[in-house]
């Protein structure tokens, strides 16, 4: 009951914003594709094939990572900070655990809906992208795992700037280095390993796994799930403490 | 309906509420009075668990209160005193939130935003977005909202700060026919007048404490009934008397303009914290 009712208040915002939602979601996609694909991806190779089927998983991770974090980031943020609603829902016969929940998944859903929009526009510019029940499995997964990260940061943050930091800081660095537009394979040692334990990395690499073995296509999901759980675990401890 | 016993807040160095002990009874509408910083809102959020207790407890109902024991919570509606609507939704859809994180079935939920969108003349606006009301209609669905599940104690944090008078007295209406339900409710205000017309019993908050608790009427019966007012090397005194005589006869030993009236609890406040409400 009570995360229906945190799932129909998400809705309602969807279907009120939806135009806003829908174009912002496409503009740095479109962008990306633009940039890297048609500007860049001319003559360039990596990671076997052309180099715009490469980078669209890559921007299938990292806008579905950024459409999730910030969804869920700013809204608790702007109801903790700005708004004040957040107390509202402390107030209210709720478990931390079902808030907490409700609001990861309606994130995962902003996510997995921008997720669909780049899918779509992928196929307007005739790339070739290939969709597979692991593929999509690893795109919720990335989904739950970045809503669950907007989450603990929401509730944690101090301050409208603190949430601008994190974004400059983890996020942006994260979506430009994590396998999304050139392989791992290109960088040094010491920091393919460090980059590699990050979750966009497994979501970069679970979404272009085709042919991995299955060590390897079993990790991707797993290192996921754990951040996910970790993450989750943290946000709600801190939310029911939340002031 | 609500017990608190030796509550405390502590932040850093600041004792917002300091060894607090205050009962308010079933049906009761109580006030809790104090200028600003006297610790009303830390005691009202602790009430509703929005901020933990330093130390003492808090009971509404024979049940302790907290965060994580949603029971108890169901019993508590909470107006705060900053407006904490959802100013992206209509007025019917956040009665309508509301009630579902409150459990309501849906015919009681759609049945009972009817009713308190009429009771607080809403009617008309129940489909415009909150962000769009004035400042009276954004109080007034806050109001609707913590009455949607029925709650046995209200918590209003200072309901008519920064209304006009007009609207304030509308809302002083609205409030009194709450209790006439026999709600329990716990009212904080600066404004004298209010504790005067709607609470039956009130507590002076200064610095954290409770620094004198009883009814209106005795309270003012305390300090004196009639107070002679003057004008006096640039401020006005005012003294307070038992009876009119004495009142009188202290007027009439002084020169310039003397006025002479009835006491109110403003006066008993000024007596009892030495500070001007508001101050
Ligand atoms: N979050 C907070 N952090 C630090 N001090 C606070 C906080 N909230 C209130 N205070 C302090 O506690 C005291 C009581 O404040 P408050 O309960 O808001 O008073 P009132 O509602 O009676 O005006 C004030 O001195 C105020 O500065
Ligand atoms: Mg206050």
């Amino acid at each position: 009951m009570g995360l229906a009712a945190i799932m129909w208040q998400e809705y309602v915002y969807f279907k009120r914003k939806f135009w806003s939602i829908t174009l912002g979601s496409m503009i740095s996609p479109v962008l990306y594709l633009i940039a890297f694909g048609w500007g860049l991806g001319g003559g360039m190779h990596g990671g076997g094939g052309d180099y715009i089927n490469f980078i669209i998983p890559g921007i299938v991770g990292l806008t579905t990572m950024t459409a999730s974090f910030s969804a869920i980031g700013n809204s608790i943020n702007i109801s903790r900070l700005y708004e004040k609603t957040f107390e509202e829902f402390m107030v209210a016969p709720l478990n931390m655990w079902v808030y907490a929940i409700g609001k990861v998944v309606a994130g995962a859903f902003r996510g997995l809906y921008s997720g669909w929009l780049i899918i779509l526009l992928a196929l307007v510019f005739r790339t070739k992208i290939d969709i597979h029940p692991y593929f999509v499995l690893m795109m919720v997964l990335n989904c739950l795992t970045f809503s669950a990260i907007g989450f603990t940061v929401g509730i944690l943050i101090k301050s409208h700037a603190d949430m601008a930091k994190f974004s400059n800081f983890i996020i942006t660095p994260m979506a430009f280095l994590c396998g999304t537009f050139f392989p791992l394979a290109k960088m040094p040692f010491l920091l393919k390993n460090l980059i590699w334990l990050l979750p966009l990395t497994q979501t970069s690499l679970g979404l272009r796994s085709r042919g991995e073995n299955i060590w390897n296509r079993t990790m991707h999901p797993l290192i996921l799930v754990l951040y996910f759980g970790l993450v989750l675990v943290l946000g709600v401890h801190y939310c029911k403490k939340a002031e | 309906m609500l017990v608190i016993q030796d509550l405390t807040k502590q932040y850093g160095q600041i004792t917002a509420v300091d060894h607090l002990d205050l009962v308010v009874n079933k049906g009761e509408f109580f006030g809790l009075l104090g200028p600003n910083g006297a610790g009303k809102t830390t005691t009202i959020r602790m009430i509703s668990t929005l901020t933990p207790l330093t130390s003492g407890q808090i009971a509404v109902a024979g049940q302790t209160v907290n965060r994580n024991l949603t029971e108890v919570k169901r019993k508590i509606g909470v107006v705060p005193q900053h407006n904490n609507l959802e100013s992206e939704m209509t007025a019917w859809e956040n009665l309508e939130l509301h009630g579902r994180l409150y459990h309501m079935p849906k015919k009681s939920r759609r049945e009972r935003i009817d009713e308190l969108l009429e009771f607080t003349g809403l009617v008309e606006r129940a489909h415009d977005l909150a962000r769009t009301f004035s400042g009276g209609m954004k109080r007034k669905l806050m109001i609707a909202r913590a009455l949607m599940h029925q709650p046995e104690l209200l918590l209003l944090d200072e309901p008519t700060v920064g209304l006009d008078p007009a609207v304030r007295r509308k809302m002083w209406d609205l409030l009194r026919n709450l209790s006439q339900g026999g709600l329990t409710v716990l009212l904080t205000t600066h404004y004298i007048e209010e504790a005067e017309i709607l609470c039956q019993r009130v507590g002076l908050m200064n610095g954290g404490r409770l620094v004198e608790l009883d009814t209106p009427a005795r309270l003012i019966k305390k300090v004196g009934k009639v107070v002679v007012e003057y004008f006096e090397r640039g401020e006005t005194k005012g003294v307070l008397f038992e009876t009119r005589e004495e009142a009188l006869a202290l007027a009439a030993k002084l020169a310039g303009s003397v006025k002479i009236r009835s006491s109110n609890l403003e006066d008993v406040f000024l007596q009892l914290t030495n500070r001007r409400v508001g101050e």
